[in-house]
């Protein structure tokens, strides 16, 4: 068991990335010469384009962010996802938008990536466990989305839902929470431009323990908020069911955003075990909204954030 | 029969102090194991868990010897000193990973054994169990007198389970894992409660 984690990497290593970058730059260097431009060090795989939104922070190996996984619909231990998430197949996927919006319908995800840029986002992510990495997802602003189905006047919430397969789930046979997977953003925090839908991890397509094929992600909550493998998104006007907040409402609020100061009864959340520092890594001090408070904190003017945590 | 004479037999030969370094492997393993990578990305945690999970089978170990000789015939209470000792010192282990490599933060340790109802309970259970590893050798036998020694190391009947408690709480959600341990707990508590109800009713 202990065994199937060995790899070479030191943990004082922090240089995977780079060493991973430099395959990729040599590859579109070669890409670049053969067509004769003068193309910068653009990723290959997906293709994401870089954003400013991305923080300079290293990200973690990508071993670390595939292995060290909260994906309860495979099992509640860290290491289950990756182990049992190869049975979902993601073939095929459709996702139901529904509720207050002007084109409900099915869309397949080649409808959804249709048009849209890929963006290559470097995010912090904080855990309620008060663990936390930094990942480069790639996606694509939510907003996006939203705005080609037609988001009605009444719309105030964004309902999200993931998939619900016992068949391919072994997780889900035990009544953890109750099942399916629900979560909810309020429109605003749907619209920033934060909040992205990722369908990539390290410019690949997102592995299944990761929430393949399409997940959101949002920086400055908990990462339970950023729900996995979803298959409806419906606007609302009331603010949806979210599936810890049924399960233990005292605990896990509506809008969990991460912040240091309002306390959580089973985690202290002031700071952060950050992963992969090893055994004598000292711990972070956590950063309200996760650090982007510059472009959330204006959500939450006038809110009493102890009251709606 | 012949199994549990069998066993009786040997368990008489066999000296009890090898116990105490046996115990040891498994914790200088998983700090070996932890300080070299083969932990995974979160050694802590995995420290602190494992720790606590093999603190608590100790325990229950420790809760069964009695249960295994009255119903099976099995001796193995010379055992019990070493196991309940180990068991002392896992928790005490898991204790300081969570005090020095987990929260780390002194000024917060005291705030969480106040305000985390499963910290608060795990501690008042470590609490239990120090004057019974005080406790636990022959000067403090004679000196306490079997009656009142005894009478100390009843509060394993209740810190053992509030150890389970605590394992129920630590873990999100409704999972079944730790309702078993606990189960496991209540059950062997339970067996104690018959025979002496079955005395009482001889006696009236
Ligand atoms: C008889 C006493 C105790 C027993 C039997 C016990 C047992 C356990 C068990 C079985 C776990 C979960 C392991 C897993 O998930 O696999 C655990 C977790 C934990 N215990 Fe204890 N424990 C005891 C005392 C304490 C004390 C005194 C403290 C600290 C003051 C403590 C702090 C913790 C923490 C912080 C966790 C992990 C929580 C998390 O990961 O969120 N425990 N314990």
């Amino acid at each position: 068991m202990a065994g199937r984690w060995k790899n070479d990497l030191n943990w004082s290593d922090t240089t995977p990335k780079a060493a991973w970058l430099n395959r990729r730059q040599i590859m579109a260097g070669i890409g670049a010469a053969a067509f004769g431009g003068i193309a910068g060090p653009a990723l290959a795989g997906l293709g994401a384009v870089k954003s400013d939104f991305s923080t300079v922070e290293e990200p973690n190996p990508l071993d670390h962010i595939t292995s060290y996984c909260n994906y309860y619909e495979f099992g509640t231990g860290k290491e289950d996802p990756a182990r049992n998430a190869h049975m979902l197949n993601t073939d095929g996927w459709q996702v139901e938008i529904d509720g207050l919006v002007d084109k409900p319908g099915t869309w397949t995800m080649d409808d959804i990536l249709a048009g849209t840029t890929l963006e290559e986002r470097i995010y912090r992510f904080r855990c309620v466990e008060a663990w936390s990495m930094v990942i480069p997802w790639v996606g694509f602003e939510l907003s996006d989305l939203l705005a080609r189905v037609g988001v009605q006047s009444g719309a105030k919430y964004v309902a999200f839902e993931t998939a619900l397969r016992p068949d391919e789930m072994p997780g889900v046979r035990s009544p953890v929470i109750d099942w399916p997977y629900v979560e909810g953003l309020r429109l605003d925090e749907a619209m920033n431009p934060l909040t992205i839908l990722a369908t990539g991890l390290y410019d690949e397509p997102i592995p299944n323990q990761n929430g393949a094929p399409i997940r959101l992600v949002v920086p400055w909550k908990y990462g339970f908020k950023s729900i996995k493998s979803i298959v409806r998104i419906s606007l609302t006007d009331k603010e949806p069911p979210t599936s810890w907040n049924k399960t233990n409402g005292r605990e896990y609020g509506f809008y969990s955003n991460v912040n240091p100061t309002v306390d959580h009864p089973r985690w202290s959340q002031a700071s952060e075990r950050v992963i992969g520092g090893g055994i004598l890594a000292k711990r972070k001090p956590t950063l309200l909204f996760n650090g982007y408070g510059e472009q959330v904190a204006d959500l939450y003017d006038g809110m009493d954030l102890a009251k709606f945590y | 029969m012949a199994l549990v004479d069998g066993i009786n037999g040997a368990v008489k030969r066999l000296p009890s102090w090898p116990l105490y370094l046996l115990g040891a492997v498994p914790v200088v393993w998983l700090f070996w194991q932890g300080l070299t990578g083969g932990l995974g990305v979160d050694p802590t945690k995995v420290i602190e868990h494992k720790l606590g999970l093999w603190g608590l089978w100790l325990l229950i170990a420790g809760l069964a010897i009695t249960p295994l000789q009255r119903f099976a015939g099995l001796r193995l209470i010379k055992f019990r000193r070493a196991i309940g000792l180990l068991a002392f010192f896992y928790i005490l282990t898991h204790l300081l990973v969570w005090l020095v490599l987990d929260v780390q933060i002194p000024a917060q340790i005291w705030a969480d054994i106040l305000k985390r109802p499963y910290i608060t309970i795990g501690m008042a259970a470590f609490l239990m169990m120090l004057p019974l590893a005080i406790t636990s050798n022959n000067w403090s036998l004679r000196k306490l007198g079997p009656v009142r020694w005894r009478g100390l190391h009843k509060l394993t009947y209740l810190l053992v389970p509030l150890g389970a408690v605590h394992f129920v709480m630590v873990v999100k959600g409704w999972q079944m894992e730790p309702l078993y341990y606990l189960a496991v707990v209540i059950a062997l508590l339970a067996l104690r409660l018959r025979p002496s109800r079955r005395r009482r009713a001889a006696a009236a």
